[in-house]
């Protein structure tokens, strides 16, 4: 096709947020001709939204952290699914990512003695999470935006042309992945926004950093961007997907008015000594400490209150458990009748310090709240509930590498998966996508570096995936009025919130499937009106095949784990079972299936074993503690001398 | 509570275009971006708006309102009355691709112009300190997250269009202050702010200030305390005679 922009560079990453930003920078340093392609402006991707902080083993404010109890919170928070090397190398290497960006001008909250502050987050046992105020995030996205303009200052000194080795190619979105004939990554067919023209470019290494799948569900903390684009790109070049079930649901996402319903409450605003309250005015986060972690929380709202400024002497509260627990917590509540007005419970802050002490430390969420829902959070009590907020599950990557089970392929950040196990910690996103964004750059440009020859791009695939782009713009089959791309995004996200949302059943599922069947078949007739010049109507309808694919994934492995555990919770098999422990879930593109095609291929769910913990991780933890998880023959081994 | 609303949105593309009529359902609690998103789904499914986060914190939707610049997710629709009509038309400053969507690549040539953050040669990563008191001005300015609409209705670049190449603009500015007020920044941009980036263009009416949706005091905090650096270097008088004394004694 002629038609066609056509551009090579050495690695292409898709996905402009902070594992792909951090990920180019690494492939730029190294020398490597980079290519950044994002749906939307440079810099405004779902990164800016991340609130309460970064989570680092510093031990700036409490001197005792260190990256094995890092590991352990991780772990703990995952519920021992996690993928233990990620964990170990995320916890390892956080403090590093997090001080190089101070000298790439990043300003973080400070100590009295002039060090990085880091303050409490669910879950994690000390004081741990670099932050400025509650927006974290911008300060990182923006901190490695400019670390890529001086990047490109550098190359305009030596070059005269700013993008001579790093460019961003903005509001531009991938629709495929191409390979070559043995199923290498060779490149990626897009088209601009703007325009709508197509453009091609070939790279043997394709970074994927495209984040999560958010806005398959209804009610969301995530962007319009969050369609599962790498997921689906990644199953559809051939690559595995593992642990699609989990799904986490923030349990602080606003409530009212109906308009911003899942809009982000950070969980620094318990961090910082915000609590759960229901209608009645009663702290029930005590009533729902799990048996896995009694002895770690405190009891009693005195001791709670206590360790706020004594963490040597008390436990934290039980608002601060993992994020699942919480969550969970809040929809007994609700479901009992115990709730606020508007469907949700209430988080108060105004009576636990000074209001200008709340707006200096929680300054977007007083905005927030003000402009949106007619709150005072320095007077009222916040009305949160819920909110589908990230996917544990993701690509099948290399620890090391962040190599997919594609050759070529690297995936980093939420679209990678194995890291947060079944549930990630409130601050490991930040952190996760900082050292693994820069793993898989590295990892990219030493797989580059050392081809002897570049995979070719099959000019039948580039066809093949012209024609599927444009083919919304077809005129209806007579007799047929055409699927509305809208119509189709809104009942797909009403069904996964009813039916594959935070609790769930089998029969639900198994209607979620079918119902997915029936969107498959009318995303077939889609039809888009206009023409290609920035139409979001075509947008949507190409959007589409990658939520519907990744729906089915989620829908489907969550049927077939038959136990509750992290974000995955079965109303009829509720109790965390062992055996489920060493299984995982892997999700595949199915090619010949007669319900799938081409537009939304079908996706198959087989089952997997772990990898067992390396003997000197495992001995990190209380042979007590383990039991809880593991089976007994899984335990021979650990030097405690584990039951037989 | 719901009403049905009037609503008038520029529809058109670079050749030329037109404010079209449309009536809009309004619930309870909306914002102007609401509405939009409805327009799609119901009339207009080809209406093209930029966004991204809808809660402020990406600064993508930005538009004019009633002629105001505001981000189209943070205007409730509880500030007009039902009866009102509400026009919503592209920011005026920059270049339209196609209805509400404007080209806004002028910022990021701008943001290129800027020299980045110069670190400190003799600290490694880990070493710095900085007390919070030194680090809050520059983080008020990091607040930023580049809506462009103090870039939209600055007057210097705001209908005249033979400006654009000095200035760099008030975000822009901002960022030289942020810059040259953070605690270990070694670099010195304070000539370049007067005579590349055209700090002396801005005639510090506020109107910048007036529009961000973060609040930042883009003016008094940023913009003046910059051309208060240049006036201390180049108009007093006693760094002017030392100045002086010393270029002649090279």
């Amino acid at each position: 096709m002629a038609d066609i922009e056509r551009h090579d560079y050495d690695v292409l990453v898709i996905g402009a947020g902070g594992a792909g930003l951090r990920a180019a920078i690494e492939a730029r340093e190294r020398g490597l001709r980079t290519a950044i392609v994002c749906k939307s402006l440079f810099g405004k991707a779902h990164t800016v939204m991340a609130e309460g902080g970064c989570a680092a083993a510093m031990g700036n404010v409490a001197a005792k952290d260190s990256w094995q109890v890092h590991f352990r919170d991780t772990m703990r928070g995952g519920k021992f699914l996690n993928n233990w090397r990620m964990a170990e190398v995320h916890a390892k290497e956080a403090p590093d990512r997090v001080w190089e960006l101070e000298t790439w001008g990043a300003l973080f909250d400070r100590t009295p003695d002039g060090r990085i502050s880091q303050r409490n987050f669910g879950g994690h046992t000390y004081p741990r999470l670099a932050h400025v105020g509650d927006r974290t995030g911008l300060e990182l996205l923006r901190t490695m935006q400019q670390r890529i303009v001086a990047l490109q200052q550098a190359d305009h000194a030596e070059t005269g042309d700013y993008e001579a080795r790093l460019r961003v190619f903005a509001e531009c979105t991938v629709t495929e992945l191409l390979t070559d004939d043995a199923g290498a990554i060779a490149g990626a067919f897009g088209y601009w926004r703007e325009s709508g023209r197509f453009v091609l470019f070939s790279a043997p290494a394709v970074v994927l950093a495209t984040g999560g799948i958010g806005k398959s569900f209804k009610v969301t903390s995530n962007s319009w961007e969050y369609t599962g684009d790498g997921h689906a790109l990644a199953m559809r070049a051939g690559a595995d997907l593992i642990d699609m079930e989990f799904v986490q649901f923030h349990p602080t996402g606003m409530v009212w008015p109906p308009s911003v319903k899942g809009i982000l409450v950070t969980e620094g605003v318990r961090g910082d000594g915000g609590v759960l309250k229901d209608a009645d005015g009663r702290r029930f986060m005590f009533d729902y400490v799990p048996d896995v972690f009694k002895g770690q929380y405190a009891q009693t709202e005195d001791e709670a209150d206590r360790w706020y400024t004594d963490q040597e002497n008390n436990l934290r509260t039980p608002d601060l458990l993992p994020r699942d627990e919480v969550a969970r917590a809040i929809n007994t509540e609700v479901k009992e009748g115990r709730g606020s007005p508007h469907g949700g419970v209430f988080l108060d802050i105004a009576s636990r310090m000074p209001a200008e002490e709340i707006k200096r430390r929680l300054p977007s969420m007083y905005h927030q709240f003000k402009e949106l829902a007619d709150v005072d959070i320095t007077a009222e009590q916040m009305e949160v509930g819920p909110t589908c907020h990230y996917v544990m599950g993701g690509v099948a990557v290399d620890p090391d590498t962040g190599q997919s089970t594609v050759t070529g392929l690297f995936a980093a950040g939420e679209c990678a998966g194995g890291m947060h196990g079944s549930n990630r910690l409130g601050g490991n996103s930040l952190s996760d996508l900082l050292v693994f964004g820069r793993r898989a750059g590295l990892g990219a440009a030493e797989y580059v570096t050392g081809l002897v020859e570049r995979p070719a791009i099959r000019e039948a695939d580039v066809d093949a995936a012209a024609r599927m782009a444009v083919a919304p713009f077809d005129p209806p089959a007579p007799g047929d009025a055409g699927e509305n791309p809208y119509t189709l995004h809104a009942e797909l996200q009403q069904m996964m919130n009813d039916l594959v949302g935070i609790i769930r059943t089998e029969a639900e599922m198994a209607e979620a499937l079918e119902r997915l069947q029936g969107l498959r078949a009318r995303l077939r007739h889609v039809v888009v009106e206009g023409h290609r010049q920035y139409n979001p109507g075509w947008h949507l309808a190409l959007d589409l095949r990658n939520m519907l694919m990744v729906s089915e994934a989620v829908a489907t492995s969550a049927l077939t784990r038959t136990e509750s555990r992290g974000g995955h919770t079965r109303d009829d098999h509720p109790v965390l079972d062992p055996e489920w422990r060493h299984r995982v879930l892997v999700s595949r593109c199915v090619r010949d299936d007669p319900d799938g095609g081409p537009v939304v291929p079908r996706v198959s769910v087989v089952l997997s074993e772990r990898v067992p913990m390396r003997p000197d991780l495992l001995a990190l933890f209380d042979i007590e503690e383990l039991g809880k998880y593991y089976t007994p023959a899984e335990l021979a081994g650990h030097p405690q001398g584990g039951a037989a | 509570m719901s009403y049905e609303g009037t609503f008038r949105v520029w529809r058109g593309d670079a050749e030329g275009g037109d404010l079209e009529d449309y009536r809009v359902e309004v619930h309870d609690g909306e914002v102007v971006l609401d509405i939009l998103h409805r327009l799609q789904a119901t009339q207009t499914p080809d209406l093209a708006v930029r966004w991204n986060c809808k809660a402020g914190k990406c600064g993508s939707c930005s538009a004019e309102i009633n002629g105001k610049p505001r981000l189209m997710c943070m205007t409730r629709m509880s500030v007009f009355e039902p009866d009102e009509v509400v026009t919503v038309t592209p920011m005026r400053t920059f270049p339209v691709i196609r209805d509400l969507v404007t080209d806004v690549s002028f910022n990021y040539a701008k943001a290129r112009e800027v020299p980045s953050f110069t670190p400190p040669p003799d600290l490694a990563p880990g070493e710095y300190r900085m007390a919070q008191e030194d680090v809050s001005r520059s983080q008020e300015f990091r607040k930023c997250i580049e809506c462009f609409l103090c870039q939209n209705t600055c007057h210097v670049v705001r209908d005249h269009e033979e400006n654009k190449q000095a200035y760099a603009g008030p975000r822009y500015l901002m960022r030289i202050a942020e810059l040259e007020m953070h605690p270990l920044d070694v670099a010195d941009r304070v000539p370049a702010a007067q005579d590349e980036h055209g700090l002396g263009l801005c005639n510090i009416t506020k109107c910048c200030t007036d529009v961000c949706p973060e609040g930042i005091k883009i003016t008094d905090n940023a913009l003046i305390p910059m051309k208060e650096r240049v006036a201390d270097r180049r108009y007093d008088p006693l760094v002017w005679l030392g100045r002086t004394i010393s270029r002649r004694r090279a």
